[in-house]
């Protein structure tokens, strides 16, 4: 019997047995001998000057071996470039947020640093704070940082044709502002660093980060020393979705600590930090207007988006220029205008989260494009299809389409849902809605290389060690990686054993972040397997008397091109090299940098190779009583390139929907100046169980010419279209559209009683 | 002051000489080094350090050590038997509803209580029995597959 291909096929994750028995060791379930537990002291105030820190008291708590403050610090600041690095490890002279690190305690247990932390006394002068970043941007308001004016750190203004020309020669032109919520990424695993240093002042970090040689950068930065003297280790880690790109109090703390008591330091958050003191997604207010021609082809889109961009930038500049590229590479048009604003406010910061500023002006197109439809009397699904991307576009800003299964996306969800038998058809209360999405597989948005590396090496048993750099975060890279190896070497993805994140030992790699890892570091991987294949073939070849040429791996096993006689097992070739007279070690190296054309100067050109595109449809029912929604059934078209492991794309598609219905319908941190009032699971829902239907995927496969075997990267893709399609049905279901998420009982329970007022019945 | 609590762990007894007011959480993880129940919001929210006592899914977070004595502590580190996994175990794997895993532990105790107690759950029984195990990365369906094939198995005499 044949054994099922590498790849292609539903391979079950190869850490699966160690995550179903407990045996997984996540960051938290390591400690080492002699370990002291950290905490940290934040802000009450949302803006306030430190006069002073006073540790004395603290210190004397029997117990305590180290309190540290700003003054401890080299004051070194950090974030992704120049000129937007803002942030401190721990505060020096003002806080900006409430909940910004003023001092740290290392002691022998948790209740020790508990008691250590209120006995340090901190001298505050108040200062007026900014809570919107409307107010942030009036001159005269309270300066967060003083080399940023009116508080606007990033701006971008993107033309692209004529917006004004368009407009006039436009049939009609919709104008509409939208807003998102406050959301947060509940990654269920807290924040955790464990910080050990050694005698020669070597600091090794296990943390949960995505990006681990982006940490190890930032710490010896922050910490003043080399890189040589810092190694960044990531566990198994649960869920990351953005929440681990940036090193935050909890990593530059654990390391200060521990270096300062030559004891290893554990520094948990719990749940209330997670959500009050770490980061989140970046809230934005997305106007929109849009001309489009009587049959529904749209001519000219201005987008202006404003974000709250919290105390600190983390990636806020980069992320509101996103929204651009959501715009053009979905639907063609022809003449653009972007404008986008990040400001400072003192609310908690906002940084990357799954979608990375996309989600918010992909809510506010595909909702508005619903709206056009509607009022111009057109079928939902065929102006989408009319305006969609195809491949082969060279789009607006310059991005090639190399692969697009846009369309096929649309007509598969909306028959498979029998989208149009159902509309207008459902009866009162309910509505179906459909929504598209777009997202790169890797971006050089911020810095001018995206590249990966890997290592694959053959054992004498002919099984492999693949050192990659990237970070398996829970999406399951470990298992794709492999299967791209094993398929390579003609092998098993069970013979491959997966040693990353871990900066002393596997190569470099930015990490994971912007859908990246199967399509950058899978590339690289595939490169490091093709080179430890050419050469097993010559010691083979050589052995064998036979052109490398002529042979072929499979089935763990040397084979003569054409022929079912198998020369040599592959563990001989490897042993051939390994004991030869030079002992030679089978073992392949491999990089990848996509080769994209991206100019910053103009932003103009591909940030990315290849494009996943993908499109939803929701069926909701909405209690006109209540204002609550039931989402009845999703259905999720995703094109993913070639499918490397198809099970594992439903999940990446499966999750990423559910939590685009949290954002729809009920995620939001509520804010009271500055104080995030609902900072547990049980006051910021997420979806759970009962809230989630079914979700149905449906692969839709365009071979990608870039990607490795084809495949694209879809990690954040699937979450794009949710909020429009569940607001969309919405829309459908009560005839009014609402242009704010979430989209709550109360704010459906208003707009029905507005549409009352003007005598129409839902 | 420090007692010492005598604990039937997966079938073991274990002694243990801590505070009264450590939770059962803190002392599976830190003194009896299974760390499989997860720490992901320790106030009773999420679900992940969900263990069985006498078969019933109870959040470790919130039950003191105390009043599990005498009663059978069931982790995920004791569902595996003869190094065989619980049929759950290897349908999370084979089903891909396990992504990150901090959530499984605490999924699969709480299906199990479900599946020893209702062989034949409909997927709406499924949903409510795991409704207190929050997962970020999975949105649930293959999660509900794979228990569903479980009883599936269970009812027609399948072994997977």
């Amino acid at each position: 019997m044949t054994p099922p291909s590498a790849i292609g096929s539903r391979v079950p994750a190869l850490d699966g047995v160690a995550k179903v028995t407990g045996a997984a060791k996540f960051t938290n379930d390591l400690s080492l001998p002699g370990m002291l537990v950290g905490k940290i002291l934040r802000s009450p105030h949302p803006h306030a000057r430190i006069l002073s820190v006073d540790t004395t008291q603290a210190s004397r708590v029997a117990g305590v071996r180290a309190v540290v403050s700003g003054k401890d610090t080299l004051g070194i600041k950090y974030g992704t470039i120049d000129p937007f690095m803002d942030e401190l490890g721990l505060a020096v002279d003002k806080v900006r947020y409430i909940g910004d690190e003023v001092a740290a305690v290392a002691a022998v247990d948790e209740d020790t640093a508990l008691e250590a932390l209120k006995l340090i006394r901190v001298e505050y002068e108040l200062l007026p704070a900014v809570f919107s970043p409307e107010e942030s941007m009036q001159p005269g308001a309270p300066r967060l940082h003083d080399h940023v004016e009116n508080n606007i750190s990033g701006r971008i203004l993107i033309p692209a044709g004529d917006v004004e020309k368009g407009f006039r020669e436009s049939d009609h032109v919709f104008e509409d502002t939208f807003r998102s919520g406050w959301i947060t990424h509940c990654n269920l695993e807290p924040h955790v660093a464990l910080a050990a240093s050694d005698l020669s002042g070597r600091l090794t970090v296990w943390c949960n980060t995505q990006v681990p040689f982006r940490f190890r950068a930032d710490l010896a930065k922050t910490l003043g020393l080399s890189l040589g003297m810092v190694r960044v280790i990531k566990p198994f880690m649960g869920g990351g979705f953005g929440a681990r790109w940036e090193i935050l109090g909890v990593d530059f703390c654990a390391a200060l600590l521990a270096r300062k008591t030559g004891k290893p330091v554990k520094i948990v958050y719990d749940r209330e930090e997670v959500f009050s003191a770490s980061r989140r997604k970046v809230p934005m207010t997305v106007y929109l207007k849009t001309g489009v021609r009587k049959d529904g082809t749209l001519v000219a889109k201005h987008c202006r988006v404003l974000a709250d961009g919290g105390a600190y930038n983390g990636l806020g500049p980069q992320i509101i220029a996103s929204g651009a590229t959501q715009l053009t590479n979905l639907y063609r048009f022809e003449h653009f205008r972007y404008e986008a604003y990040h400001v400072y406010t003192n609310n908690p910061v906002t940084s990357p989260m799954r979608g990375f500023g996309n989600t918010a002006v992909r809510f506010a197109d595909d909702s508005q494009l619903d709206r056009i439809a509607r009022e111009l009397n057109l079928d939902p699904v065929e102006i989408r299809l009319k305006n969609a991307v195809q491949q082969g576009d060279v789009t607006l800003l310059g991005a090639k389409m190399k692969s697009c299964g846009l369309s096929e996306c649309l007509e598969v969800v909306a028959r498979e849902t029998d989208f149009h038998s159902k509309r207008g058809n459902l009866g009162r209360g309910r509505g179906i809605g459909i929504a598209a999405g777009v997202y790169v597989s890797g971006s050089k948005i911020w810095v001018p290389h995206d590249s990966s590396s890997a290592f694959v090496k053959l054992n004498e048993d002919g099984s492999v060690s693949l050192l990659t750099g990237t970070a398996d975060i829970g999406q399951g890279s470990t298992t794709v990686l492999a299967q791209l190896v094993a398929h390579e070497l003609g092998i098993s993805p069970q013979e491959v054993t997966v040693i990353a994140a871990d900066t002393d030992v596997t190569p470099f790699d930015l990490g994971t972040y912007a859908s990246r890892v199967t399509f950058i570091a899978g590339n690289a991987v595939l490169a490091a397997a093709r080179d430890a294949k050419r050469q097993l073939l010559e010691v083979a070849a050589e052995k064998m008397k036979a052109d490398p040429e002529s042979l072929e791996l499979r089935d763990h096993g040397v084979f003569l091109k054409g022929t079912t006689e198998q020369a040599m097992l592959l563990e001989e070739a490897v042993v051939a090299a390994l004991f030869s007279s030079q002992g030679i070690p089978i073992m392949g190296r491999g990089s990848y940098n996509p080769p994209t054309d991206y100019d910053p100067q103009v932003r103009k050109g591909s940030r990315t190779l290849a494009y996943a595109f993908g499109a939803q449809v929701a069926e909701v029912e909405v209690n006109l009583e209540t204002g609550q929604v039931k989402v009845l059934s999703l259905g999720a078209a995703q094109d993913c390139g070639f499918a490397i492991n198809p099970m594992a794309v439903e999940g990446q598609v499966e999750g990423g929907v559910t939590m685009g219905l949290g954002q729809a319908l009920y995620e939001d941190c509520l804010m009271e100046e500055g104080k995030t009032l609902n900072p547990s699971f049980a006051e910021y829902k997420i979806p759970s169980a009962r809230d989630v239907p079914e979700i149905r995927t449906y692969l839709v496969e365009p071979i990608d010419p870039e990607g490795p075997y084809g495949a694209k990267g879809i990690g954040e893709m699937p979450q794009l279209p949710t909020c429009p399609a569940i607001a969309n049905a919405i829309y459908d279901a009560i005839g009014v559209q609402i242009k704010s998420l979430p989209i709550t009982p109360e704010k459906i329970l208003a707009a029905l009683k507005e549409k009352e007022l003007q005598g129409v019945s839902p | 002051m420090k007692r010492i609590l005598e604990l039937t762990v997966n079938g073991e007894v274990r002694t243990v000489l801590t505070e009264p007011q450590r939770t059962l959480l803190e002392v599976l993880r830190e003194e009896l080094e299974l760390t499989g129940a997860k720490e992901g919001c320790n106030v009773g929210d999420c679900g992940t350090c969900t263990v069985l006592i006498d078969g019933e899914p109870l959040l470790a977070c919130l039950t003191l050590a105390v009043e599990a004595e005498g009663r059978e502590i069931t982790t995920i580190e004791g569902l595996a038997q003869n190094g065989r996994l619980h049929p759950l175990q290897q349908a999370f794997v084979d089903h891909g509803a396990v992504q990150c895993g901090f959530c499984s532990p605490g999924v699969i105790l709480s299906a199990k209580a479900l599946l020893d107690a209702n062989p034949r759950p409909t997927e709406e029984e499924v949903r409510e029995a795991i409704g207190g195990n929050l997962c970020r990365c999975t949105g649930y369906t293959k999660i509900v597959e794979a228990v569903l094939s479980v009883s599936h198995a269970l009812n027609t005499g399948g072994t997977k």
